[in-house]
């Protein structure tokens, strides 16, 4: 069996966010990122799937991040690793257009990737991808099993509610969260694979996929909107005998 | 015809809020006429979607599924031909939006949180980077529009009525996705959703033996633990205390958030505690914006102090 994992490159929210000069886009001058942790997720859950015999594909768009993301992910456990050349867009509809060409070019039976991102203002990849390539898709999927050629799923709603299906392969999953907590690789193994193995690349042909509307603004939400600041444990704890809590 | 199709979210028998406050803000766009789309016996309630004037009836099954319910939403809006289709930023609504999209070839905002109508556009506000940045979309009909939960009042759009029912007629699929079973969820020892007070923890609390003074504090309040989404998926705190979209909805009567930086996803889950206290180091996290009191302080500092002064 062939699992594909997409993996993208995303703002660390850790970080401070500024709006850039234009107004429209984050300033990612000095600004870290990191795998979208969700996408993380759906690596963990792949490679606690495969089993003897499959293989495990991580693919990402080139650029920033996209060396790290492809030799970590081989260092935890991931068969291969390609690099998409040429993407014209990086939203999703971008994404899924890419993402669509470099997948049609081989046979895969299960395609994982995270449930969003940071940033898809334009959709999520997954149910977007699994359209344009005539697949079946779950979102929001905390547990996966297979079956011969069905996978089962556990999909969340809202208040803790799961509901189960049934779905044939290949297929697209949208992952929350994987059934353990995703795996650490060591910076000496990953340095490892950086030296001794190839990364395979695909070269995307532009189709001109866009998103279909353009951002005209962008601001930080005025912080401390509805709050009002303590400035010290005095203040806190008067509040707390307001509500006779202490 | 123009106007707006709002997609009806149900689950457990009842219509979700979030379906109100779509058909609330649909009927202030004031872009034409509001038809509502209800899938399988939901339609039968009809009188409860009185703010839309045409309630399409999707003859799916009652369980929700991502094929059959976007195959119907689709046919919906090719019946209906509106300029702006509203479907819920939930679980269930991004396998109705993104294919509904997808398919048509039309535009698709995701965590919207307002709408304006400007010469044709629709001008859409989303909430991103975790509920950091505002960011403003225009956008030209039709389009897909996926809002938030809890951006809108739902009582403006819960208005009983009796609005013209169309029937769409049975949905043909694939059938390739097939709905199992629901499963209820665990409650674990304590139902926080029961909770007076709870003492909420993120990722801000670090590692997993952190959690202890944050435990300590919980304990000299008679509170009980809750966290977000991350310290579930690290396997540090039970499904069972989780609180946002994907967890429990709690009221608790203070709500005390600790190391959580108040992405819209967990927002959904506390905002409607009776009083919050947020208490984070970063001065711009977005949850001082639902919090009655904040403290933008390093969290194990004011729980160390608090804890001395409690004892």
């Amino acid at each position: 069996m062939r699992f594909a994992v997409l993996l993208k490159w995303v703002p660390d929210l850790v970080e401070d966010l500024e709006v850039d000069d234009e107004g429209t886009g984050v300033d990612t001058e000095d600004l870290k990122f990191k795998l979208n942790e969700f996408d993380d997720h759906a690596l963990e859950q792949a490679l606690l799937l495969a089993g003897e015999g499959d293989e495990v594909v991580a693919l990402t768009l080139e650029g920033d991040g996209a060396e790290k993301m492809l030799c970590t992910a081989i260092a935890k456990g991931a068969s291969r690793g390609i690099r998409l050349t040429g993407g014209s867009s990086l939203d999703t509809a971008g994404l899924a257009d890419s993402f669509s060409q470099a997948l049609g070019a081989d046979t895969y039976d299960l395609i994982l990737t995270g449930v969003q991102s940071v940033d898809d203002r334009d959709g999520q990849l997954g149910p977007v991808l699994a359209a344009r390539m005539g697949l079946p898709c779950v979102s929001v999927v905390s547990e996966v099993g297979l079956e011969g050629s069905t996978a089962m799923v556990a999909k969340e709603y809202s208040g803790g509610m799961v509901a189960e299906f049934e779905v044939d392969l290949p297929a697209v999953l949208g992952i929350q969260a994987a059934s353990e907590a995703p795996r650490y690789a060591p910076v000496s193994r990953v340095r490892q694979v950086q030296q001794t193995v190839d990364l395979e690349e695909f070269a995307v042909s532009g189709t001109g996929a866009s998103s279909g509307s353009s951002i005209t603004g962008m601001a930080q939400p005025e912080s401390g909107g509805g709050a009002k600041m303590l400035t010290g444990l005095d203040e806190l704890v008067e509040v707390l005998n307001g509500l006779g809590v202490t | 015809m123009a106007g707006v199709l709002v997609v009806c979210e149900h689950l457990s028998g009842g219509f979700a809020d979030i379906t109100f406050e779509m058909l609330g803000l649909a009927s202030s766009l004031q872009v034409g006429e509001v038809s509502a789309v209800a899938f399988g016996s939901m339609a039968d309630r009809s009188g409860e979607l009185g703010a839309a004037s045409t309630v399409i009836s999707a003859g799916c099954s009652d369980d929700f599924n991502p094929e059959e319910y976007a195959a119907a939403a689709k046919s919906a809006v090719e019946t209906t031909s509106p300029d702006l289709v509203l479907v819920a930023s939930t679980s269930m609504g991004y396998d109705i939006a993104n294919p509904l999209a997808a398919t048509l070839g039309i535009p698709l905002i995701a965590y919207c949180t307002g709408i304006e109508p400007e010469e044709g556009a629709f001008v859409c506000t989303s909430s991103l980077y975790g509920g950091k940045m505002g960011v403003t979309s225009t956008v030209p009909g039709p389009a897909v529009v996926m809002m938030l939960s809890g951006a809108h009042n739902a009582d403006d759009g819960r208005i009983e009525g009796s609005p013209g029912v169309s029937d769409l007629g049975a949905v043909d699929t694939p059938g390739r996705v097939r709905f199992k079973q629901l499963i209820e969820p665990d409650q674990g020892d304590v139902d926080i959703t029961q909770s007076g007070v709870l003492v909420a923890i993120g990722r801000g609390i670090g590692g997993k033996d952190d959690i202890e003074v944050a435990e300590e504090l919980a304990d000299l309040l008679d509170a009980d633990m809750a966290c977000s989404r991350p310290l579930v998926d690290a396997g540090w705190m039970p499904k069972s205390r989780q609180v946002g979209k994907s967890g429990m909805r709690v009221k608790p009567s203070l709500y005390i958030a600790l190391g959580i930086s108040g992405a819209p996803e967990h927002i959904e889950g506390m905002k409607d505690s009776a009083t919050i206290i947020a208490i984070n180091s970063d001065e711009n996290a977005p949850i001082f914006d639902v919090a009655d009191y904040g403290m933008a302080e390093d969290l194990f500092d004011v729980c160390e102090e608090l804890i001395e002064e409690l004892e």
